[in-house]
């Protein structure tokens, strides 16, 4: 009975938590974006449909999250004529799926001990955890190119060929930024990249990757944004030019699921970053002990259920600021022009990034004794 | 791994192999390809096989694939050029599969001896330190050689684009 509860139960209602998190922090995305751009813009933003009346102020939260999804999934499908029907009705799946996937990995807590067994608030234990998730970064390429190929229309073939190129180019300098942090920490496992950011750096600072790892930080973080195909990087769509690049063609829930998968990897970026430079659950001056900030002798006892919860509650805190980072740069930088694009992705990012990579190694090759 | 997950996948892989030679339109064709990445891919994850499964999908899935549905989609290939239309290139085709299909099984015969699938699995099979130590330890030259000819296959792809777009804009300007 219990092995059955251990072995299949738990492991299913991690996964659960973890892709239900992301696609409602998605969805919550949706609303931020449209609320916070209004008040970056200083306009008022949705604010139609009330809840009956009740509330004397309204913020939008029922036309964005339930008026507007509910009139896009009751729409009429429309899928052009001269389409590949089969490939254009499997690609937003094709986007929507490495996106919402990828989180699986990310650790989103300590272990718990739990009737005399230790989880891992992690929904899968990869030992290559961050070659899973550059896997399925890979993969979202499809949806692009698919999504354009099938729709038989050239605006919406221009935008997936941007996408697909900007994409391309973006995943070596992140996949190069990578390395430089698997070489840093000496592990591809995620949860041993958080653990390894306990405690204090300079006595002061909490440990975290980014005070070692400046420039991967933004090496990881442009290439992420850029990834998500997000303003200032949205060539791909660049409603100016393409109508709305490859998704052009697409009405209803496809359309949305497209939209959808954008915000989840806006959620995954967050993600990545938070893990591998902010500490991932880590709150600082925090550990199992108990909160001890410098300067204090012993530290102060919590139960164990207190500090856990703090944890998953840091990482939900450091995700939501990372989103919120991502809409504040879509709203404040202007669109690049393609040659810039390219220019900062190969002349800038890649360079830059296999610097990095070099200095690191040389750093460990002298810093660190051989075993 | 278990049989009951072994032999759909194989099954399916099978069928998507199939549907690589047989598809009408080279994007289903190159789909199908990936699908049959992705299955061994997952195959290899059951296999406890964690990192060739993640290295599976990053270099074939990921990137190889990628940039051969790029280029299709790119040129707008059309879907008139079957298997059908060359039967004396066809047949050729389907006599060099046979030859290598049947080397495989030769090949295969010999490995799948009762012993070899017995024994329990070595202490971190399959995890990166392992894979790692054979890598830069036991098979260290043949690593080393197999990039060196990866970089001279990208630098000769260069020379080649390079003297294929010089000769045709001097054809312009002769022209």
């Amino acid at each position: 009975m219990s092995d059955v509860v251990f072995d299949w139960v738990i492991p299913g209602l991690k996964s659960f938590i973890v892709i239900f998190m992301v696609l409602n922090l998605a969805a919550m995305l949706l609303w931020i974006e449209r609320k916070g751009s209004a008040l970056i813009q200083n306009r008022i933003g949705a604010n139609r449909a009330s809840v009956l009346g009740i509330l004397p102020f309204n913020l939008g939260f029922i036309n964005t999250l339930i008026a507007d999804p509910m009139k896009l999934f009751t729409k009429e499908e429309f899928v052009p004529d001269g389409a590949d029907k089969f490939v254009h009705s499997i690609a937003p799946f094709l986007a929507l799926l490495p996106a919402v996937v990828t989180m699986v990995a990310v650790p989103f807590g300590d272990s718990v001990e739990l009737f005399g067994r230790t989880i891992e608030l992690q929904a899968v234990r990869l030992d290559v955890g961050v070659l899973f998730i550059s896997a399925l970064v890979s993969m979202g390429v499809y949806g692009v190119v698919l999504a354009g190929w099938s729709s038989n229309n050239r605006w919406a073939l221009l935008g997936s060929i941007r996408g697909s190129a900007q994409m391309i180019s973006y995943e070596l300098a992140m996949g190069v930024a990578l390395v430089s942090m698997i070489l840093f920490y000496g592990t591809l496992d995620m949860q041993a990249m958080v653990r390894a950011q306990g405690g204090l750096f300079l006595g002061f600072l909490p440990n975290w990757g980014i005070f070692y790892q400046p420039v991967a930080f933004i090496v990881i973080f442009v290439a992420g944004i850029a990834e998500s195909k997000r303003v200032p990087f949205d060539l791909p769509e660049c409603e100016s030019e393409l109508i709305a690049g490859y998704f052009t063609e697409y009405s209803g829930g496809k359309q949305a699921s497209f939209m959808l998968s954008d915000f989840a990897e806006s959620v995954m970026v967050a993600g990545l970053v938070t893990t591998m430079f902010f500490g991932g659950w880590q709150v600082p001056y925090l550990s199992k002990a108990g909160l001890e900030l410098p300067g204090m002798t012993t530290a102060l006892a919590m139960p164990a259920l207190a500090i856990t919860l703090m944890q998953v509650g840091a990482f939900m805190t450091k995700v939501l600021f990372f989103c919120w980072l991502q809409i504040l740069i879509r709203w404040t930088v202007p669109r690049f022009r393609y040659d810039q694009l390219m220019n900062l992705g190969w002349k800038g990012m890649v360079p830059i990034a296999f610097a990095n990579l070099i200095l690191t190694a040389l750093l460990i090759l002298l810093l660190e004794k051989p075993a | 791994m278990s049989p009951y997950l072994f032999y759909p996948m194989a099954t399916a892989s099978v069928l998507f192999a199939l549907a690589v030679v047989l598809a009408k339109s080279p994007v289903r064709s190159a789909l199908a390809l990936v699908a049959v990445m992705s299955l061994l891919a997952v195959q290899f994850a059951f296999l406890q096989a964690h990192l060739l499964a993640a290295l599976q999908i990053i270099v074939y899935a990921g990137a190889v694939m990628v940039l051969f549905l790029f280029v299709i989609t790119l040129l707008n290939l059309e879907s008139d050029h079957g298997v059908g239309e060359k039967p004396r290139l066809s047949a050729i085709g389907f006599g060099a599969g046979a030859v290598v299909a049947g080397g495989l099984v030769m090949a295969m015969a010999g490995l799948v001896a009762p012993a070899a699938r017995a024994g329990a699995l070595p202490e971190g099979f399959g995890t990166t330190v392992v894979l790692a130590r054979q890598m830069f330890g036991r098979y260290l030259v043949a690593f080393e050689l197999t990039s060196i000819l990866l970089l001279v296959a990208v630098v000769g792809a260069v020379v080649l684009a390079k003297r294929t777009a010089a000769e045709n804009s001097e054809g312009v300007t002769g022209a």
